[in-house]
């Protein structure tokens, strides 16, 4: 058996599906001298994929998720370690009928063969579920179960195959050693109860242990270990007569929280129903400590009795079968994070990557994307919602994690609303404004802990002023986290002017002489500009995807100021951070500045009013900043004129202690000019899509180009930046799909009632055919919300070239019904105010 | 018709490493969880056999803490009747306190029936305490006779028959009953729960009792863990070249003919 080498390149801690899958990965793309380390003996090390039930249901409403399991999925079946069995999602309530109706748009959307059925149809497939029980069911073919463990072993032997790896089982890591280093602090080696090895990189791959291996390098990884029970019950007369390891399509029993799924002659049932039961990694026990393995806690009955008596409802005869008897019980462990998503990519550790809370039905194209990543800085699937980065500090704490993984355990199943609000660990932080806007009826939503009014109670006057412009909806999921005062703010503010809360805004000013060429090589847009110039630019990876966009103010030869959205604003801050140069400096101010914006006919009228300044078209263009002094503020306000509504106005900074008083000022000079407070809604939904605004993590992301999106400037600058050899090429290049805007041509379903899609819907032809761009992906809504300037409904969508002409009829899915739409802009050109009139 | 009475103990699951609390008077649980000796499921095992094949009963007893209920709950999942549960701080207990308070439980039953139970079955000894002693002093208490490390039980009228298979070869026992028996793994299988047996087993109420006495305790100092027995691994071999040798030794063992 091999010994700890003293040197590696690359460390892989951890024997798992994932870490495996990473070994293989690696030295597949040309990774020499790999070490991968488990505490454990092979090929089971005593993680939780050695006790998983290992299916796989693909369809899921996140299409990063969806993409990283059809990319496992055919891994699994390269390695012929795939059983296709297919599954049902069932449903007891008409509510989960309905989700289950939102799950084929999903299904359409990501383009996976699903179909809703009758009780009649699971029961031909499964004859001993009881048809009474349920409604109807999601049927998916290619849900099937996998050898997670033989998976690894391949992956693992491939991998030594190269002559690149060298596996060490039973050496457990306990210390990481980092060093302070001028840009930061980087690994340097990995210490093990067999010595230490000296290394370039690490990834962690430790499971739910993963916390624990990242305190040791002061790196905080935001998962816990949580309890999901699952038994084993058999033998069940009707399986033995079976061969192989599954005949039956597995069962999600979606409302009681449990699943049945065959194993040989016995029945799993495992369960998402029970409390919450989460541990500390430091208190899992050792492999010598645990009963079975250390991830196989013992069984706590009490929590599972109601799960058995719905499973014997459902499965009377099966489950109640004479000689059936629970033979197996565990509380296994898993890696549950605050938002579901997996934890992956570079630490602020340099060299220090993580690859955890990752499920088996992830593992392989995990293992894939993080070794790309970590080879070509980047991946062919956007990983954006899962990039370790994503976490603002408050969220990376125990208490956060523990909170929100509290509240979502029983949601797995659960279901789940695009726009749902936390109720946990809320109230975070709040802007300076605050208690204005709690008189003001403030409804606060929450981004990255910033408690954002999205709409005000106190605007309900103006549902009486606008009447039906508001565009109301009838229906509760269409209405839900939304408030017809949304459409009356926004109406306001296209009549009068709004005054928007921008505080949760990222802030980094980057600053020193190597400031300029820091911030050139990582944004597209030429920021060689006059000071006070404001620059809006794409930021790329090197394949030409979107990585952000964002403004960046010029606001010294040697001073930049760089704005983002708070929900990317941590992993933009990495972007920039990892492209300094010498000489250049990034200071976050995210919690120094307030931003507070005013947009509207009346914008310039109210804010001359509290300013000698002169705010003109002419002395203040707009894309320009500067300091000015507003009356009743003791603080200089730096003013920027651009505009994420389409209308007049400007972004004002201003340094906390100053904002409330800015902001009351701002409401004060209004009212007389009928100046709302305005929310979220307005500024992140109806003002941008009036205007067809481009969202990061809606339309642009990684997978996404500049050319596709319909951004692309005349000029490409001449200094370099990251992806402009890409992005110059996608130039030359006609689209594989081009971004466009359509509006619903009528909103009533066969019942009557008027519907509302929110995003996520598939777009189809008339007659309901799927349409396909030219990467091979299927048309859906990327974002969706009313217009209500234009009496309509928008949806932005990325179809197909050949689709994409404006007056184009297609169709959008929702909830299995099709309404049909018209193609309305195909390139960044607005449907309210193409000539940008409003804006000067 | 055969009613049986059964006590078991709730004590760690020590597959795992056996920890102890800090004050060295009990074993931790915190790792492996609290469950049945393999002697106790035996011994329930027994007994449900035993109600099932003569149109009997089996009850089931522990004297022990609230969470105890757990283990009651597992010994009515697989087919008994009735539980009783005699609530106490083990760790302040010693054998003569559990037997005083079994006997007292069986004077009572038998009392307000009107008839014996015709075995109090027993584990051969606690897997955390290992005392040997119970089982003699309930039989000495109630003044019935007791055959300790059975493996099997059989009834014919009021005989009972109890065998187990020692180093020597086998031991058989006939005595009259009512009686008292301790079991040893390895003569039934003891089965797991049906659903609808652990079901059921929910809904049965526990019969609750304080202790009849103060308790005298075990005089136990402290608890100790033994070293590591040192174990040695001989290797047979590598590659197909292996294989007599490993075929000889499941010949040997008895797993291969
Ligand atoms: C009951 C149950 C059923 C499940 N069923 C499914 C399912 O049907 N489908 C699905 O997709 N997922 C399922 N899961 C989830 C799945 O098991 C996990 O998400 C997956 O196995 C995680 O893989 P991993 O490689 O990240 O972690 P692990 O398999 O836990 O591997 C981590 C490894 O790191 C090693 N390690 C930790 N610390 C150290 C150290 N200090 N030094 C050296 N090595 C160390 C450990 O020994 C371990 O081998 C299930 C989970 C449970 C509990």
């Amino acid at each position: 058996m091999a010994t700890v080498p003293s040197t590696a390149n690359v460390v892989v801690i951890g024997a798992g599906i994932v870490g495996n899958s990473l070994v293989h990965h690696l030295t597949r793309l040309g990774w020499k001298d790999v070490v991968q380390l488990d505490k454990g003996a092979l090929p089971n090390p005593g993680g939780s994929t050695g006790h998983a039930s290992n299916f796989i249901f693909p369809v899921d409403h996140s299409r990063e998720i969806t993409d990283l399991t059809m990319d496992s999925v055919r891994q699994y079946q390269e390695m012929g370690v795939f059983t296709q069995s297919g599954g049902f999602e069932v449903a007891r309530t008409e509510e989960r009928m309905e989700e289950l109706r939102r799950r084929m748009s999903s299904a359409k959307a990501w383009g996976i063969d699903s179909e809703l059925v009758t009780p009649a149809q699971v029961v031909e497939k499964v004859p001993f579920l009881d048809p009474d029980q349920i409604i109807g069911a999601f049927w998916t073919p290619t849900v099937g179960v996998v050898d997670s463990l033989r998976a690894g072993t391949i992956m693992r032997e491939q991998a030594l195959a190269t002559g690149e790896l060298t596996v060490v089982a039973g050496a457990e890591v306990e210390d990481l050693v980092v060093e302070d280093g001028e840009h930061g602090r980087r690994i340097r080696s990995v210490v093990t109860d067999q010595g230490t090895i000296e290394a370039s990189y690490v990834v962690i791959a430790a499971g739910v242990w993963s916390p624990k291996l990242g305190d040791m390098a002061g790196v905080r990884i935001a998962l816990t270990p949580a309890v999901h029970q699952m038994i084993s019950v058999g033998p069940c007369p009707q399986l033995a007569e079976t061969d192989g390891e599954i005949s039956f399509p597995i069962i999600r029993d979606m409302d009681t929280f449990c699943y049945e799924r065959q194993h040989g002659a016995d029945m799993e049932v495992g369960s998402y129903a029970h409390r919450p039961i989460l541990h500390e990694p430091e208190e899992i026990p050792s492999i010598e400590q645990a009963r079975l393995s250390p991830t196989e806690m013992p069984f706590t009955e009490d929590d599972f009795d109601q799960q058995l008596e719905e499973a014997l409802e459902l499965m009377p005869e099966l489950l109640g079968a004479e000689g059936a008897e629970i033979r197996y019980a565990i509380n296994g462990l898993l890696s549950l994070t605050a938002d579901g998503n997996p934890i992956l990519g570079e630490s602020e550790v340099k060299g220090l990557w993580v690859s955890a809370a990752v499920w088996i039905k992830e593992g392989p194209g995990v293992g894939r994307a993080v070794a790309e990543w970590m080879t070509h800085g980047h991946s062919e699937i956007d990983l954006h919602h899962s990039d370790i980065a994503r976490f603002h500090p408050h969220e990376t704490t125990r208490e956060h994690v523990r909170a929100r993984t509290s509240e979502a355990f029983n949601k797995t199943y659960g279901i789940v609303h695009p726009g749902e609000q936390w109720g946990s660990d809320r109230e975070v932080r709040y802007s300076p404004m605050a208690d204005s806007q709690k008189a003001l009826g403030a409804v606060f939503h929450e981004t990255v802990g910033w408690e954002r009014p999205f709409w005000y109670d106190s605007n309900a006057d103006l549902l009486e002023t606008y009447g039906d412009r508001v565009m109301p909806r009838e229906h509760e999921w269409d209405s839900r986290w939304w408030s017809p005062i949304i459409n009356a703010e926004h109406l306001a503010m296209r009549e009068h002017a709004g005054v928007v809360d921008l505080t949760a805004f990222s802030i980094f000013d980057i600053t020193g002489p190597g400031a300029l060429a820091s911030v050139q090589r990582t944004c597209v847009a030429q920021c060689d500009v006059a000071v006070g110039k404001v620059v809006y630019t794409p930021v790329l990876d090197a394949k030409g995807g979107f990585l952000s966009d964002l403004t960046v103010m010029r606001l010294g030869e040697d001073r930049f100021r760089v704005v983002t959205g708070g929900a990317h604003g941590m992993a933009d801050r990495k972007h920039f951070t990892d492209r300094l140069v010498d000489g250049a400096e990034l200071a976050d101010v995210t919690e120094e500045v307030s931003t507070i914006g005013i947009w509207g006919p009346k914008a310039r009228e109210v804010l001359a009013s509290l300013s000698s300044d002169d705010l003109s078209d002419g002395g203040f263009g707009f894309l320009t900043s500067r300091e000015i002094d507003v009356k009743g503020v003791d603080a200089p306000v730096l003013a920027s004129r651009i505009s994420y509504v389409g209308d007049l106005g400007w972004e004002l900074y201003v340094p906390f202690s100053a904002a409330a008083s800015l902001w009351d000022a701002l409401l004060t000079a209004g009212r007389e000019h009928g100046v709302r407070p305005v929310g979220i809604g307005v500024y992140g939904t109806t003002g941008r899509l009036e205007k067809g605004y481009r969202a990061f993590g809606a339309e642009l992301d990684a997978e996404r180009t500049i050319v596709e999106t319909g951004m692309q400037r005349p000029k490409v600058k001449a200094a370099d930046f990251l992806g402009r050899e890409a992005y110059l090429a996608q130039r030359e290049a006609a689209p594989a799909a081009v971004l466009c805007t359509l509006t619903v041509d009528d909103h009533t379903s066969a019942s009557g009632v008027k519907r509302y899609m929110l995003g996520g819907e598939p777009i189809l032809t008339t007659d309901g055919q799927l349409l396909t761009d030219g990467h091979g992906h299927h048309s859906y809504v990327t974002s969706a919300g009313s217009a209500p300037s234009l009496g309509k409904h928008v949806l932005l969508a990325f179809l197909p070239p050949e689709e994409a002409t404006i007056g184009n009829r297609l169709a959008v899915s929702y909830m299995e019904e099709l309404y049909p739409v018209t193609v309305g802009s195909v390139d960044a050109t607005p449907l309210l105010d193409p000539d940008n009139e409003r804006l000067r | 018709m055969a009613d049986v009475l059964v006590c078991v103990k709730r004590v760690p699951d020590f597959s795992g490493e056996v920890l102890l609390s800090d004050d060295a008077q009990s074993a931790d649980a915190r790792y492996v969880g609290h469950t049945l000796s393999n002697h106790d499921l035996c011994a329930v095992e027994t007994a449900v056999q035993l109600a099932a094949a003569t149109g009997g009963s089996a009850t089931v007893l522990t004297v022990g803490s609230a969470d105890a209920v757990e283990q009651l709950r597992t010994a009515l999942g697989v087919g008994c009747a009735a539980a009783v549960l005699v609530e106490a701080d083990p760790v302040t207990l010693g054998p003569a306190d559990v037997a005083r308070e079994v006997a007292a439980v069986v004077a009572d039953h038998e009392a307000s029936r009107g008839a014996s139970y015709d075995l109090v079955l027993l584990g051969n000894d606690a897997a955390d305490s290992g005392d040997f002693q119970v089982g003699i002093r309930l039989a000495r208490l109630l003044d019935r006779p007791v055959v300790t490390g059975v493996q099997t039980v059989t009834l014919d009228g009021d005989r009972a028959t109890l065998v187990s298979d020692v180093a020597e070869g086998r031991e058989t026992y006939r005595v009259p009953t009512p009686a008292v028996v301790t079991v040893l793994e390895g003569g039934v299988e003891p089965r797991y729960p049906t659903i609808t047996g652990r079901m059921k087993a929910k809904k049965i109420p526990v019969e609750e009792r304080a202790l009849s006495a103060e308790p005298v305790g075990s005089g136990r100092v402290r608890l100790r863990v033994p070293a590591p027995q040192s174990s040695t691994s001989t290797l047979l071999g590598e590659g197909p070249e292996a294989a007599p040798a490993v075929v000889d030794l499941l010949q040997q063992l008895g797993v291969a003919r």
